[in-house]
Formats: C-alpha cells, structure tokens, sequence
C-alpha cells in the first residue's frame, strides 16, 4: 500500500470505539483513513460493526471513544444536519408525500438556494440518472430501481464531497442490482466524489470498489485492493469471506523466508507462501483457491494425488469434488475447455499447485 | 353471499347474522333519528305523535339569549380544546415513540388516565383543584380541562400512525441538511397528519358534548350548548332541546365527513 500524503485523506476514524451498553464493542479501535475520491467500501457479515461505523460517520450514532475528522474537522459534536454528507440509505427513504423533483429539491431549499438555481439543479440531477420524464412521480409510483436511482441523485444533488451508501441494492433482484453496480460506479468515476459503501456482499465489494475494508467482530480484518483482498488474503477470515477457497490443516513443518513447509495430517507436504507468523511446530491453515489448481501435473513440488468424488457443471466450469490431501471436499474448478472428457467418477489423478497460490494462514478451530 | 356449498344450517346462521347487524345498527341510530322530526313538531311537549310543522323551536333556539351564549360558549371551547390537545397530544406522541427511558409505561399511564378515569371523578377533581384558585367559571379553565380529555384520543390515534411511520426518513431528512424543527414540520407531521387528524376529531367530539365537567367548572358565563340542554331537560323540557339536538347532530356528521375526506386524501399521498 502506498503512502498517502495528509492532504489526501478525506476522512479518518482515529481510536473509534462504540458499545450500546457499555460492555460489548461492536466497533473495536478503529482507525481508517478514507482517501479523496475514492470507492470504499466496508465488507463484512451482520453485525461485524460496518454499519455502526458507517452511521457514526453520518452522526446517526456517537462513538464511545475516539474521534472522527472530516477534513480538518471533528465531527464529534456536529449533528447530522450539519455534516454536509450525502447518504443513500437501505429501502431509500424517499420522502412519500414529495414528487421525485421535491425530493431532490428538499436538500436544496433547506439551504436556502433560491428557486431557480434549485429548478436548475434538479433538473441536472435528473437527467443525470436517467429520470427526465419522472420529476412530477411520486416515489410510490415508481419501480424499485427508479427509486434508487431518485435516493442517489438525491444524496448527489447537494454536491457533498462524501457520499454513504448503506446496501443500497439490497432490495433489488439480481440482474437490475448488477446494472446498479455499473451506474454507482460509473457515476463515481465521472464525479470524482468519495464514496464509502457498506454491504455484505462480497461480489458488490470486489466489482465497485477502489479499496475493500473486511469487518470482523468490530475489526478491520483487512483493507485492501480488492485483487489484493482476493489474491494475497491476510488470514482465514477474509480468505474464506471472499471467493470460495480449499482448506488445509496441518503443522509448521519449516520456514525459509517467504515461503514455509507445512505438514498435513496424513502426511502430506505443502510448499507454501508463509503469512501468519507461526513457529515450527505450530498448526497453520491452508488456503488454495479451487480456479488456482492444475489436473494431471507434471511438476514436482506440490503435487498430489486425488480421487474424482462428484461432477457439478455449470455451463461455463465444471467443479470437481475430489478426496486430496485429507480432505474429502476439495473443490477443483475447471474450465470446460480445458477438461479432459474422459475423466469420470472414481479415477484417481493427480494435482498441482504453484506456490505463491497457496498461502499458510491462522489455523481455525476444528469444531467448524 | 349464499354459498351453494352451505348446510342448510349455515343458511339458517348466515341470516340469523344478517338480521341482528340490522337491528343492532338500528338500535345505535334510533335515538338520533327520534330526535330529530320532534325538534320540527308545532306542539310544545316532547311526544310522538307529532301535531304539526314548525320551525318555531329553531326560531326559539336562535333568539333566546341563553341558548345563544351556549352555542357561542360551544364555538370557543371546543376549538380551543381541540387544538390544545391536538398540539399536545402529538408532542407527546412522539417523545414516548422515540425510544426507552425510564418511567414511559407511567408517562403513559398518566396521559391516558382521563379518558379511563369515571368523568365524574375528574369534573370533582378539578373542581375541587380549581376553586380555591378561584379558577372556576372561566374559559381558560374549562379549556384546559377539556383539553386533557381530549389529549388520549390525539395520542392513542398519533403513537398508532407513528408505528407505521419509517424513522429513517427523519434520518434522510437530517442528513440532507434540514434541522429538526424543519423536518418535523415538512417531514413527519404531513406523514402523520391522519393520526393528527382523527385525534383531533375525537377531542373536538369529546368536548362538544361534554356535559359532566363542564356542570362543575363552567359558570353561567360558560355554559356550552350540551350544558344548556342539560339544564334545558331538568327546568323546562321544552322541544328547544330538540331543535339543539338535530343542531349538534347535523354539525357533528358534517365535521366527521370533512376530517374523514381530509384523513383519507392525506392517507392517500402517504401510501401512494
């Protein structure tokens, strides 16, 4: 990760803790820094304190502890009222009793901005999501996907420099959340505004975002690019959170530099890309994604065999569930282009892996 | 509906059901409409059969002075009550529906107990209460209290609508920019102005025909139009009274139909 200069950073939680009842953290000392003009976006599974940080930043929640700057400011004692940050929320709270155009003038008018400038703001904002013809709609008159579209021009039309969006897209079917995808980030790129997006779906995560921050237990597990998040996951949690991945456990065998032995249960050795700092002796986690792994491999280091157990085609991939390694789930995702159609049911081969794709993480409790 | 599917008992049920909701709807009209060809009779007795047309007990109601002073002590307290409880009442709605503290259930208890208190109790109370101030037989007393009748009804209908209301939009609202007082007044109350609506039709309901505290509070000076019809039947029972009646009823129906069009256009926008 980069350096970032001072100047750069928009936003920075330093310290922030919040406890509802004075006992459990939901947010556990956390500090980021949210750069300008960026795509952030807060990851994580219910309750792991995305939320709660989110509406912190938008005054809807104080912290327990700690502070929170916008730009040179703390925001600690400015209500929410006076932050000047946009936020598009989960199921849109758009004003019911307003048109769309009176919504989008609502931020407009409480701040006083005469008539025809508001007139004229609207209008851009409408055409900028696509809305011309809907300005005189009530929002109950209109789909769930024009909705959004009148919550995000509506959280833009004040021009903030800060936009929230708290899953945003929850509410939609799948193809018209996709499409979302692409306009949010669209609009992102042609605006230059900085966005900081909370959802628990990692796939929104990866397809819209600059860089990735993965909640755990009220704790950055990481942030990262998401190819970074993806490809060089820093433990267990966020390795399973994102994208399917095989496990292995076995035991620190040795370590030489980057890179470590470890010992599998039945015996087996992995060569493998040391991350957690473990000892020798030490129990270790294997992570190794299904699309990382070769059938029928010459090579001689990480090479195992497996019996093919089950077939799942998927039109574009097959997974192939086989016996390797100790492990009677091991998910092979194969391009049909590259599988070889006489493998069936029962045959035993062998595979592969390089490397720098299987990485030796903290080892999780068995009793999952 | 028959249903062809139907046990000649169920048949026997389904008209059974049909004819006491008749009656039973009769039952609750009846005294209204007994009420009202008495207040057109030409006699001067409150008896059926009736003897002749006449408007002259309109003409009476209209010129005596007495019942003059109670419609126009009617047409001040009564608004006046109303609009008191229906600011209150709302106030008080949304404090108790904005989270958990200490003593809600009391609070509660408390502003709803004069609509569950004996009316009696309240009129002797209050009397009792205000007398020795020297309060009693004036406007602003009678107002208050008749206020605080009417306060249970805004807040049972107001916390009713408010459960349906999504605090999210006030939190839309803050975080574009508007200050709470702003909110509240472009945001929340047009949402739940049906609820604000309804109560206040009750509490205006409950003070205009209020009869049992305002005995107590209200001087000569004071007495609304129920008052003087109370007084009306004990000292002589003339078909003034009636005429007063169909008054009241006629007013009552009028102020129903135009809450109720003006709650369901709100409802309308709210929904739509």
């Amino acid at each position: 990760m980069a350096e970032t200069n001072a100047s750069d950073i928009l936003v920075r939680f330093k310290n922030v803790q919040k406890s509802y009842d004075g006992e459990t953290l939901i947010v556990k000392d956390l500090n980021l820094d949210i750069r300008k003009g960026e795509f952030l976006t807060l990851l994580g599974p219910s309750g792991s304190g995305k939320t709660t940080s989110l509406m912190m930043l938008a005054g809807f929640e104080t912290p327990t502890a700690g502070e929170i700057m916008l730009g040179e400011r703390s925001l600690n004692r400015v209500p929410p009222h006076k932050r000047d940050i946009g936020m598009v929320f989960q199921n849109y709270a758009l004003f019911p009793h307003m048109t769309v155009a009176e919504n989008l003038a609502f931020p407009l008018k409480v701040r006083g901005m005469d008539k025809t400038d508001v007139t004229e703001r609207v209008k851009r904002a409408l055409s900028m999501v696509q809305l011309d013809k809907f300005a005189n709609r009530y929002p109950g008159q209109m789909s769930g996907g024009q909705q959004q579209r009148v919550a995000l021009a509506r959280a833009l039309v004040f021009e903030p420099q800060l936009v929230l969006m708290d899953e945003p897209l929850g509410a939609l079917d799948k193809q018209l959340r996709e499409h979302m995808q692409m306009e949010i980030k669209h609009l992102h790129e042609r605006l230059g505004v900085t966005v900081v997006y909370v959802t628990h779906d990692q796939s929104e995560a990866l397809t819209m975002s600059d860089r990735v921050a993965v909640f755990h237990q009220g704790e950055i597990q990481q942030i990262d690019s998401p190819q970074g998040l993806y490809e060089h996951p820093r433990n267990t949690f966020v390795a399973n959170f994102i994208g399917e991945n095989n496990r292995l456990h076995g035991k620190l065998l040795s370590r030489d530099g980057e890179r470590c032995t470890v010992g599998l249960e039945n015996g087996e050795r992995v060569e493998a890309m040391a991350v957690h700092d473990a000892a020798p002796g030490q129990p270790v986690s294997l992570s190794i994604r299904p699309e990382r792994i070769k059938l029928n491999v010459a090579q001689e280091q990480n090479r195992f065999s497996g019996r093919v157990r089950e077939f799942i085609y998927l039109g574009d991939h097959v997974r192939i569930r086989m016996e390797a390694c100790g492990n009677s789930s091991f998910i092979v995702k194969q391009p049909i282009a590259t599988l070889d159609p006489k493998l069936a049911v029962g045959d035993v081969i062998s595979l592969g892996w390089n490397v720098e794709h299987v990485r030796a993480l903290d080892p999780v409790e068995l009793a999952e | 509906m028959l249903n062809p599917t139907m046990s000649p008992i169920e048949k026997v049920w389904h008209y059974v059901l049909r004819i006491t909701s008749g009656l039973t709807l009769l039952f609750l009209i009846m005294p209204v409409l007994v009420i009202i060809p008495l207040s057109f009779n030409e006699g001067s007795f409150l008896v059926y059969p009736l003897t002749g047309f006449s408007f002259r007990w309109y003409q009476d109601l209209f010129s005596a002075p007495e019942w003059i002073r109670s419609l126009q002590n009617s047409m001040i307290v009564a608004p006046a009550a109303t609009v008191l409880a229906m600011v209150l009442g709302t106030l008080a709605s949304i404090g108790l529906t904005r989270g958990e503290f200490r003593g809600k259930g009391i609070i509660m208890f408390l502003l709803i107990s004069p609509m569950v208190v004996p009316v009696v109790i309240v009129g002797v109370a209050s009397y009792l209460f205000f007398a020795p101030l020297g309060m009693d037989n004036s406007y602003t007393t009678l107002i208050l209290e008749h206020a605080a009748l009417g306060v249970p009804f805004v807040i049972i209908t107001v916390t009713a609508t408010l459960q349906g209301y999504n605090h999210n939009l006030t939190r839309a609202a803050a975080n574009l920019g508007a200050s709470p007082i702003t909110t509240f007044f472009r945001i929340t109350l047009p949402l739940i102005a049906p609820g604000v609506i309804s109560g206040a039709l009750f509490a205006f309901a409950t003070s205009f025909d209020e009869v049992v505290v305002t005995l107590f509070l209200a001087g000569p000076e004071q007495a609304t139009l129920p008052r003087q019809m109370f007084s009306g039947i004990r000292e002589n029972l003339s078909p003034t009274i009636a005429a007063a009646a169909t008054l009241l009823i006629g007013f009552s129906i009028l102020l129903l139909l135009t809450l109720e069009w003006l709650r369901g256009r709100s409802e309308r926008l709210r929904t739509s």
